[in-house]
C-alpha cells in the first residue's frame, strides 16, 4: 500500500513542478499584491506612527486577497481533464492530497510574502518596535490559517458553477477570527505591544480549522 | 481467446443499480453478472448509461439505490488497486511528460519502480524518453498515455471510456490487440465505445444498453433487434 507521506511528497513535487513550469499562481498572486501596495501608497500619506497602526491590516488584507488568486488555481489544475478522478479511484488517501495542496500554497502565499513584505517596509517606512522574530511567526501562523481554510473551500466550490466568486463568499467570513488575531498581533509587534495572546488565539484557530478540514476532506473530495 | 485453465468466475456483480441525477435516471435497475478473463464491450447511444454505469463501477458515482460487488467487496476502495480506470478526458497533467505523468500516479499506488512506468508508455506504443508535455500530444498519443496510466498498477478489472475516440485506424488497431493480450492474461477488461467494429472479433460479450437498462447480452456484434 502507499504511504501517506510519501504521496503528500510526491503531489507536492508535482504541484511545485507544475506551478514552476506555468507559473500561474505565483504571477497573478504577484501582480495583484504589487497593486494593492501601490493603491494603498497612493491613498494614504501616514507618518512613522500611524504606519505602524495600519500597516498590519493592509498587509494582511492584501495577502488574503492575494491567496484567492492562488487557492482558485491549484484545485483548476486538477479538474482540467478530470485528474482529480485518476486521484480518486487509486489508493492513496484524501488527506495526502489534502496536506500536499496546503503545503503547496503554503509556499507559493509565503514566497508572495517574502517579496512584498520589503515592498510594504518601503513604502510605509516601517520599523518594529516589538521583537521582529515574532512577525516571523505571526506570518507562519497566519498564512496556515489563510491556506487551510482556503484550501479546503476551494475544494469545496470545485463543483459549483461560479466557483471564483464562491470560494471569497465561503472563506472570508469563517477567516474572521484569524485574520483579526493576525492583524492585531501584526500591529502589537509593530508598536511594541504584547502580541502572545493574539499568536495563541491563532495557533488555537490553525489546529482546529487544520483537524477540522482533516476530517471532512474526504468527504469533499468524493461528493459528486 | 480466453485460457481454458482460467475458470471464470464473477469479478463484479451488480444489482438493481439505479442511478438518479435530480429527476433524471441515468440507470434504471441494471442486474448483471460479469466473469473473469472476458473482455466486455458496453455498447448503446448517447444517454444510454454506458459512463454511468462505468463511473458506478470505478466508485466514482455512488448509486442512489442498488448494489455493486467489485472482487468480492462491496466498497471499492478496498479493491481499487487492482481496477485500472480510463476515462473520456485525458485525466493526465498537460505541463508534464507522459513519464512524469506515470511516475506521479505510479506513486499513489505505492509503485516505486520506474521501470513498471517506462514499460506501461512503451506497451502502448509511446515512447517513454518524450519530453514533450503531454498538452502538445495528438489526440491519438494522449488516449494512448491515458490508457498506459491505466494499465500501470496491473490491474485485474480494467474499465475504459472510449478509448479509440479520435485515434487513428491504426493505432486503435494495435490497442484493441493489446486489450487482446492483456485478456488473455486473465484480466477483465470493460470497454465503453461507439466503434464497437473495432473490438468485432476480439471482445467476448457486447453488453447492449438503452435508457439506463442492459437490453441485450450478445457474443457477436449484432444489434439486439436481429438477434431472433
Amino acid at each position: 500500500m502507499p504511504s501517506p507521506t510519501g504521496i503528500t511528497r510526491a503531489t507536492l513535487v508535482k504541484d511545485l513542478r507544475l506551478e514552476w513550469r506555468s507559473k500561474d499562481a505565483i504571477n497573478s498572486m504577484l501582480f495583484f499584491s504589487l497593486l494593492v501596495v501601490v493603491v494603498f501608497s497612493f491613498s494614504f500619506d501616514p507618518n512613522a506612527e500611524e504606519s505602524r497602526q495600519i500597516a498590519g491590516g493592509l498587509i494582511w488584507v492584501a495577502f488574503l486577497f492575494a491567496a484567492v488568486v492562488a487557492l482558485n488555481q491549484t484545485w483548476a489544475r486538477e479538474i482540467r481533464n478530470q485528474v482529480l478522478d485518476a486521484y480518486r479511484v487509486s489508493p492513496a488517501p484524501a488527506n495526502s492530497l489534502f496536506l500536499a495542496k496546503a503545503i503547496g500554497n503554503f509556499i507559493f502565499v509565503s514566497v508572495l510574502e517574502a517579496l512584498m513584505t520589503p515592498l510594504f517596509v518601503l513604502f510605509y517606512q516601517l520599523r518594529p518596535l516589538g521583537p521582529a522574530w515574532q512577525l516571523l511567526v505571526v506570518a507562519a501562523l497566519g498564512t496556515w490559517a489563510l491556506v487551510v481554510n482556503g484550501t479546503f473551500f476551494a475544494a469545496m466550490s470545485l463543483r459549483t458553477r461560479s466557483r471564483e466568486i464562491m470560494l471569497p463568499l465561503l472563506l472570508f467570513p469563517i477567516s474572521i477570527p484569524a485574520l483579526l488575531a493576525m492583524v492585531q498581533a501584526t500591529t502589537n509587534i509593530l508598536t511594541g505591544e504584547g502580541a502572545r495572546v493574539w499568536m495563541a488565539l491563532l495557533l488555537s484557530y490553525d489546529l482546529v480549522f487544520t483537524t477540522a478540514c482533516l476530517i471532512l476532506f474526504e468527504t469533499v473530495l468524493n461528493a459528486e | 481467446m480466453t485460457d481454458a485453465h482460467i475458470q471464470p468466475t464473477p469479478v463484479i456483480t451488480v444489482s438493481n443499480l439505479i442511478k438518479q441525477f435530480g429527476r433524471f435516471a441515468a440507470l434504471r435497475g441494471v442486474t448483471a453478472e460479469f466473469t473473469s478473463g472476458k473482455l466486455y464491450a458496453i455498447l448503446g447511444d448517447n444517454g444510454a448509461g454506458k459512463t454511468t454505469l462505468l463511473r458506478t463501477l470505478a466508485g466514482l458515482s455512488q448509486p442512489t439505490s442498488g448494489q455493486v460487488t467489485v472482487l468480492g467487496a462491496r466498497k471499492f476502495h478496498d479493491v481499487c488497486h487492482q481496477v485500472g480506470y480510463m476515462a473520456h478526458p485525458s485525466l493526465l497533467y498537460d505541463e508534464m511528460s507522459g513519464l512524469e505523468n506515470s511516475e506521479y500516479f505510479a506513486r499513489l499506488y505505492g509503485i516505486a519502480d520506474n521501470s513498471r512506468c517506462a514499460a506501461s508508455i512503451r506497451a502502448v506504443g509511446l515512447d517513454p524518453d518524450l519530453v514533450r508535455p503531454v498538452g502538445q500530444y495528438s489526440q491519438g498519443m494522449r488516449q494512448r498515455m491515458s490508457l498506459a496510466r491505466a494499465l500501470l498498477n496491473d490491474p485485474k478489472i480494467l474499465l475504459l471510456d472510449e478509448p479509440f475516440s479520435n485515434v487513428d485506424v491504426h493505432s486503435a488497431g494495435d490497442m484493441v490487440r493489446l486489450l487482446g493480450r492483456t485478456r488473455d492474461q486473465g484480466k477483465t477488461i470493460f470497454v465503453v465505445t461507439h466503434q464497437a467494429s473495432l473490438l468485432d472479433g476480439t471482445a467476448d460479450e457486447f453488453v447492449w444498453m438503452e435508457a439506463g437498462q442492459i437490453v441485450a447480452r450478445t457474443r457477436d456484434l449484432k444489434p439486439p433487434g436481429v438477434m431472433t
